[in-house]
């Protein structure tokens, strides 16, 4: 029997459109920032950074152009949680990011597409211009004397520039290479402006904080993970798709409520995330445990995971931007030794604990996040599966 | 409120706290501190990038480790520069670069000169763990004045940065992603067939072999032991101040003496001065800026000002780019390495009855895109290639080491006659302004019967490293046949560094540019920042060979370019008269439009 009650908060088909954005523009910027610090909500990218904290940082930083840019690259692997988001709640987002622009003073949104999701331009465009009509978007929204507009780009479809300063490289029409941050892009983003960048999810929790406040937010989750969290599974299992949990649901719990048999792994956070086995079932998914990305993959008895972590370093190896030695070199010296293994060649015990090595030196040496995560495949399945190579 | 000036940061590093000032990076403090980081991408002359990762250090409270370069410290932040996982992240960083890094130092050029090699010897790499590649993976570029060899390559970026930011020309890119990134030109084309001006900055700013100079070194060597050849060699003014550099001296020390010595021990027949053509150019370039003058004030007719001078072949190869269309503004003097390469071959080689085809013209200069010069297809006004081979100020000392020559033992020699004599006003053409200051002290004579009004003849208003300079001058009680320009203030500008001209060069395109001259210089200091000047460079090398250049002009007898007395003879033998038919002939140019793509 299921012990993980499945939400249908986010997901719930009933919503009191235009409810939030009425309310939160007869409020001011900083009650917004203080309702979203209290909902203690946190990213829904990957990174978990608090959101009330950007957005406050934000607000503070000097600057007349400022920016809220959504990011819509969706680009982790074994994520597809945005894509019912950008379709099927696009109201929550669009909702979401004009109170964002209201409460940082920005009069410029940013929806940054994945190029993978082309086919929704003509959904999210018309959406747009229908809340134009509604003077929902434009100038002086609802006649509060607050202006805010919404373009849509596309990516060209690298995994780094779900990254926000690859991001914002790439808006600015560069190469999408992570910049160095201090500064961050709340002082120093888009355009050398106060930018703010979140994920779709994270922009769509908004209007529920704005009407039913952030206690009410917090009423599901753990202290330090608040709120639910969408959850993409896939793999090994007989109810695949999107779900809506508790933040700190265990792992196992997730698998008997998908239906999965027989799992020996579970990839948790995307390519960049955990690979842990059945000995760790048992251990939540929180910002405090297992990264809460959103992505899980699960894996039953019969597949080689030797197979798996070539997969996901032929990824790495194709995905790293480049610009830094520890990700360009390792993510290629990793895979290289992973083919070897796959061909049935002989490679030392002595080298697989260099590559070790190697990998904790790019987690604490890459330049950005790609390259900080890239090597953890090697690391969790060469810990915990070593049988298999 | 407080500026930033006052506030004073508090920060510990390794152990000992120190102030520090807010922006300083960790690698700030630390340079002040004489704690040595390690670092590879970073450039005193460019942005920050901070993707090498060689400088990590280990910042307390934090789980990454923290590029020194680009990390701005904090208020208590503290630092320790040399931890054991900061070693550890070190050490293999650059074992993942040596390993992915295809040459044969003993035959490289830049063996023992080299950053990779100098990080691997500081680390104690004496095993490389990763597989090294068999074979190259690159094609060598090398039919052109810059080489590149992209399997020597360690994607430190800092020759795609120094053009895009001191030069602003762009010829070279990072292309494609990950660990197929290679760094290359726009459509996979070479560096012939795109905007690349030579101008070698690319090269000064390489830690490695990936980047040199096309060899003439063994050209040269052949042509010297020729005995059926006559060898001339003319040396550049921005040599003598830095060639010591190849021998364990640091930069600001003159050799020129020596410098002579060693051309003649090494074999040279005739060892001859640039600077003696930089003083003619002088002579000529001032009237051709008089006659613009007299057609646009007196005669009233439709000329093109300001004039800009001629000399850097960078420059000219930029402006055929990108301002084709104000083409008429430059000089149409050849630079002092033409003017020599024409005159040897004819005026010389007559003098000294040697035939021109017996003759081969070396020039040794600070730059290398005075090698693509010397190949212009119209540089050959002597009736043969003008100038046949052009060795860089680094080339030149590997000949001397390898003729067995230690440079500073060498005594003191002088250059042969009758195109070796010249003045301070030639020598300071190496250096950003010198070219205008030459100019002026000449030209204002020539109207006034005057010396410049500036105290030792040093126009400091056209000295410096600042990017973009003005000057002006007001032109008063003047000879009878100049009373046109009575109360003219003349105007004028001096750029270094292709970004600088752009600025300039914007203005006088849109007609906003008022000045009457322009002196303008691809590379960041003048030549003696050139990109064939000894590795490495920074601002202060670069301010510091300029002391010498200055030095060495005011340590000259003679200071002014028309009181050369070979130039005086060249004039009253060969060439009669400035702008005269046989200057035209030899001394004068013209330019090509090239496209942007």
């Amino acid at each position: 029997m299921a012990q993980v009650m499945e939400r249908k908060r986010l997901l719930s088909p009933d919503y009191k459109l235009g409810e939030a954005l009425e309310k939160a523009l007869s409020l001011s910027p900083s009650k917004i920032i203080e309702a979203v610090k209290d909902s203690n909500l946190k990213g829904r990218g990957g990174a978990g950074f608090p959101t009330g904290l950007k957005w406050d940082l934000a607000a503070k930083a000097e600057g007349t152009t400022k920016y809220v840019i959504c990011n819509a690259d969706e680009g982790e692997p074994g994520t597809f949680k945005d894509r019912v988001l950008l379709l099927e709640h696009t109201d929550k987002l669009l909702e979401g990011m004009i109170i964002a622009g209201h409460a940082i003073g920005s009069a410029n949104g940013i929806i940054y597409l994945r190029a993978e999701y082309r086919w929704m331009l003509k959904d999210l465009k018309a959406k747009i211009e229908q809340y134009k009509n509604k003077n929902w978007l434009g100038k002086n929204i609802l006649k509060k004397g607050f202006d805010f507009d919404v373009e849509i780009r596309l990516n060209a479809g690298a995994y780094v520039c779900g990254e926000e300063t690859a991001l914002i490289e790439s808006l600015e029409g560069k190469r999408g290479e992570p910049r160095n941050k201090p500064p961050y892009p709340v002082e120093k983003g888009y355009l050398q402006c106060p930018t703010i960048v979140n994920n779709v999810e994270t922009f769509c929790y908004i209007p529920f904080i704005i009407t039913e406040g952030p206690e009410e937010f917090k009423k599901y989750g753990t202290e330090r993970s608040t709120g639910t969290k969408l959850f993409s599974v896939s793999g090994d299992c007989n109810n695949p798709g999107v779900y809506e949990l508790d933040l700190g649901t265990k792992v196992k719990d997730l698998l008997e409520l998908v239906d999965a048999k027989n799992t020996k792994a579970v990839q948790i956070g995307g390519a960049g995330g955990v690979t842990i086995g059945e000995k760790d079932f048992d251990k939540p998914i929180a910002f405090e445990g297992y990264p809460p990305g959103g992505s899980i993959i699960v894996f039953d008895k019969s597949r080689n995971m030797r197979h798996v972590l070539m997969n996901f370093m032929e990824f790495f190896v194709e995905e790293s931007c480049g610009q830094c030695t520890p990700c360009r070199e390792g993510t290629m010296r990793i895979l290289e030794a992973v083919e070897k293994l796959e061909k049935g060649e002989h490679v030392s015990e002595e080298y697989l604990e260099k590559l070790v090595e190697l990998a904790e030196v790019m987690a604490v040496s890459a330049k950005c996040g790609l390259g900080q995560t890239a090597a953890n495949p090697f690391i969790y399945i060469y810990k915990n599966f070593k049988e298999d190579l | 409120m407080a500026t930033n000036v006052e506030t004073k940061l508090k920060v510990t590093i390794n152990g000992k706290e120190v102030e520090a000032r807010p922006g300083d990076s960790i690698l700030n403090v630390a340079q002040k501190q004489g704690i040595h980081i390690p670092t590879l991408c970073y450039h005193s002359d460019l942005n920050l990038f901070g993707v090498c990762r060689v400088c990590v250090c280990e910042v307390e409270g934090q789980r990454l480790l923290q590029a020194a370069c680009s990390t701005p410290v904090q208020d208590g932040m503290v630092i320790n520069t040399n931890t054991r996982k900061v070693r550890q992240a070190r050490k293999t960083i650059i074992e993942l670069l040596v390993a992915n890094h295809f040459g044969e130092c003993t035959t490289c050029k830049r063996n023992l000169n080299c950053e990779l090699q100098a990080l691997a010897e500081e680390y104690g790499i004496d095993e490389v763990s990763f597989p090294k590649p068999q074979e190259k993976r690159y094609e060598i570029e090398d039919n052109l004045p810059i080489v590149r060899d992209n399997d020597k390559c360690i994607l430190c970026r800092r020759c795609v940065r120094v053009c895009e930011e001191l030069q602003g020309v762009e010829a070279i890119k990072p292309v494609f992603r990950g660990k197929d990134s290679e760094i290359g030109c726009m459509y996979d084309l070479g560096l012939g067939e795109v905007i690349c001006v030579m101008c070698g900055q690319c090269i000064n700013r390489c830690p490695t072999g990936a980047l040199t100079e096309r060899d003439a070194i063994k050209d040269v060597w052949k042509a010297i032991d020729d005995p059926t050849k006559h060898v001339v060699v003319q040396t550049a003014p921005a040599i003598r101040a830095a060639l010591a550099e190849e021998f364990e001296l640091p930069p600001g020390e003159r050799v020129t003496g020596k410098m002579v010595a060693a051309l003649r021990k090494m074999g040279f027949d005739s060892v001859l001065d640039t600077d003696f053509t930089a003083d003619l150019t002088i002579i000529e370039e001032g009237h051709e800026l008089l006659e613009r003058l007299t057609k646009a004030l007196v005669k009233k007719e439709a000329v093109a000002l300001p004039m800009t001078t001629s000399c850097s072949p960078g420059w000219i190869k930029y402006i055929e780019h990108y301002y084709p269309d104000l083409l008429p503004n430059v000089s149409t003097c050849k630079s002092p390495q033409q003017m020599f390469g024409a005159l040897a071959k004819t005026f010389f080689a007559e003098k000294i009855g040697v035939k021109p085809e017996d003759m081969i013209t070396v020039s040794v200069m600070p730059c290398t895109a005075k090698k693509y010069e010397a190949d212009r297809p119209e540089m050959i006004d002597s009736g043969f290639k003008d100038v046949d081979y052009v060795l860089t100020n680094r080339e030149l000392a590997k000949m001397i080491k390898q003729a067995g020559l230690n440079l500073m033992e060498l005594e003191d020699s002088k250059f042969d006659s009758i195109m070796g004599e010249s003045t301070g006003a030639a020598v300071i053409f190496g250096a950003t302004g010198g070219v205008m200051e030459a100019a002026l002290r000449t030209v204002y004579e020539v109207v006034t019967g005057r010396d410049v009004p500036f105290e030792n003849l040093e126009i400091l208003p056209v000295r410096g490293m600042e990017g973009v300079k003005e000057a002006s001058i007001k032109l008063e009680n003047l000879k009878d046949n100049f009373k046109f320009l009575e109360g003219v203030t003349v105007k004028l500008a001096v750029a270094h560094g292709l970004a600088n001209a752009k600025l300039l060069m914007d203005k006088v395109r849109a007609g906003e540019a008022d000045y009457h001259f322009i002196e303008i210089m691809a590379c960041p200091g003048g030549c003696l920042g050139g990109g064939g000047q000894p590795i490495p460079t920074s601002k202060e090398i670069r301010e510091k060979r300029a002391g010498a250049i200055y030095n060495e002009d005011r340590a000259l007898e003679l200071r002014k370019s028309h009181e050369n007395p070979e130039v005086t003879k060249i004039y009253e033998e060969f060439l009669k008269k400035p702008l005269g038919e046989k200057s035209h002939k030899l001394l004068h140019t013209h330019y090509t439009e090239r496209g942007k793509y």
